[in-house]
């Protein structure tokens, strides 16, 4: 199964609530994806020489007790990035001055158990297993804020639940991808992918999914024709929800085999995979509500 | 006669069912309103008893489903199997409705005033749909006996592997499915979607349908067909 949210918000007032406003959105899809749940926030983009790091300490030996910051003061002292680190127990986000690729070369280095989650100017990425409303708490989703987010809970059929394998995926910077269904092609995607230096973190089937298309965009397809191509290469049963700086997407197969459910008002549009997740939301009544179509492509700009 | 409102922000699902599920001599007669449905899923879901039920907002998977007797009306949107498996009664969607909108309804009359999505009417066994906006693709894949009045478009597929049921489309039908073909409209054609119409409250004139049905290829196995169909 696997639930999807997606919250881009119209109005300056409303970039205060997100997280609150998106935290009963989450808690609602619990039924269909208790295993995991996560989430990318989109928010005000850091300079241009600037990158946020999110990063996940889960898998090192002292978890959420990791201690950021000596690590940050190692960093510091080996590399001229003035990096600052914002944590929140085994999760943190790193912002830093000059090239992001070096300073990822020597987390993974003298930490490589360190997990990076995300790459980008104004994406700040969590995820994790455990049932949506006790990572929501773990990370205090309701106190984010920001212009968009993508979030997922997961009930996992194709990978092991583990916190990497949970979603959102990303590749490249400020860019990525929740899923609710199960691809059929994605060892193939991925021999694709490979061969051009593609690197994959883990085997999970939508990782390929939002690797491919994050290739296309950096091949410089517009998102259009990248969500195209993905029509074409991607076989299998999906909607997809996909989070860029400026954008929400949404595509579902052309058989529409996964739910999708969308609510539009003058504040804000609101994406979940059932309504049930859409009920709470200020003035639902009069937003305008439908199914988003199979095979369309659906852009929102934040 | 009696009202009863239940409240799903402050009661469960569960709650308005088994009182559904009740002595249907007693039930009989009543109106029974669900409000903030808030896309719950099983609303009202195996009704036998001569009630009135309205849900007054949007309804999750399988409002009305096995439905026997009863008149439910949904004041929003309906998610996926709507009235799926309905056998009498009627169930009205004042909003759109999500995949398999009636499937393998054996009768009772659905009615979406909106669109419906894919599959809709999937397998019906006798029940009568009428969508007063499009249907999406594969809608009334091996239909078995009922009919379905479309009064807006038909995507992909439709009517694939057909039995006897009858579909009337009014709009642009993107394609056929296997062994799905037009027909002329006969008296007793039109006579059937002017009767449809009224009981689904839609107007339409009922000249401008198109019949489609089985042309009964697939009746029996055809050993030359090479799997080309």
């Amino acid at each position: 199964m696997c639930g999807i949210v997606g919250l881009l918000v119209k109005t300056p007032a409303l970039r205060e609530r997100l997280g609150e406003l998106m935290v009963p959105m989450l808690i609602g899809m619990t039924e269909r994806g208790p295993d995991s749940a996560g989430l990318a926030v989109f928010g005000k983009a850091v300079d241009a020489s600037q990158r946020k790091l999110s990063l996940y300490a889960g898998f090192t030996e002292e978890g959420d007790r990791f201690a950021w910051t000596p690590l940050l003061d190692a960093l510091n002292a080996a590399m001229d990035v003035t990096a600052r680190i914002d944590a929140k127990g085994n999760h943190a986000v790193l912002t830093l001055q000059g090239n992001a690729e070096n300073v990822k070369s020597w987390l993974r280095e003298h930490c490589p158990k360190l997990y990076l989650l995300s790459t980008g100017r104004s994406i700040d990425l969590y995820k994790d297993i455990g049932t949506p409303a006790q990572v929501a708490d773990r990370y205090g989703f309701a106190n984010l804020k920001g212009s968009h987010l993508v979030g997922h809970t997961r009930m996992a059929t194709e990978s092991a639940v583990t916190p990497d394998r949970a979603h959102p995926f990303t590749a490249g910077e400020d860019f990525c991808l929740v899923h609710n269904g199960s691809l059929s092609n994605p060892y193939g995607v991925r021999r694709k992918l490979e061969p051009q230096g593609i690197h994959f973190d883990t085997d999970n089937d939508t990782e390929a999914a939002c690797r491919f298309l994050e290739w296309r965009l950096r091949e410089g397809d517009a998102l259009p024709e990248a969500l195209q191509k993905g029509f074409e290469e991607l076989d299998g049963f999906y909607t997809f929800l996909m989070g860029t700086t400026t954008e929400l997407a949404l595509i579902r197969d052309p058989f529409a085999c996964k739910p999708a459910v969308v609510a539009e008002n003058d504040d804000y549009v609101a994406i979940a995979s059932e309504f049930r997740s859409l009920a709470h939301l200020p003035d639902i009544k009069n937003a305008k509500v439908f199914e988003p179509a199979p095979e369309e492509m659906y852009v929102w700009k934040a | 006669m009696e009202s009863v409102t239940f409240d799903l922000e402050r009661g469960s699902v569960r709650e308005v069912n088994q009182y559904l599920h009740g002595d249907a001599a007693a039930l009989k007669g009543q109106q029974i309103t669900v409000t903030s449905p808030n896309g719950a899923h099983n609303i009202a879901v195996g009704v036998d008893a001569d009630v009135t039920i309205t849900i007054d907002g949007h309804a999750g998977y399988y409002a009305g489903g096995m439905n026997k007797h009863a008149s439910i009306v949904i004041k929003g949107s309906a998610g996926t199997g709507v009235a799926e498996n309905m056998m009498s009664g009627k169930v009205h969607v004042k909003g759109f409705a999500s995949n398999g909108a009636g499937a393998s309804a054996h009768g009772g009359l659905l009615v979406i005033d909106g669109d419906a999505g894919l599959r809709c009417g999937i397998s019906l066994k006798g029940g009568d749909i009428v969508v007063g906006g499009s249907v999406g693709s594969f809608s009334a894949f091996m239909a078995q006996a009922g009919r379905m009045v479309i009064c807006g478009d038909a995507g992909d597929a439709l009517g694939d592997s057909l039995y006897e049921a009858v579909l009337y489309v009014k709009g642009d039908v993107k394609s056929l499915g296997a062994d799905a073909q037009f027909e002329a409209m006969s008296d007793a054609d039109f006579t059937a979607v002017a009767s449809l119409l009224d009981a689904a409250g839609l107007k339409h004139d009922p000249r401008a349908f198109k019949r489609i049905a089985s042309a009964r290829t697939l009746y029996h196995w055809n050993a030359d067909a090479d799997q080309e169909y």
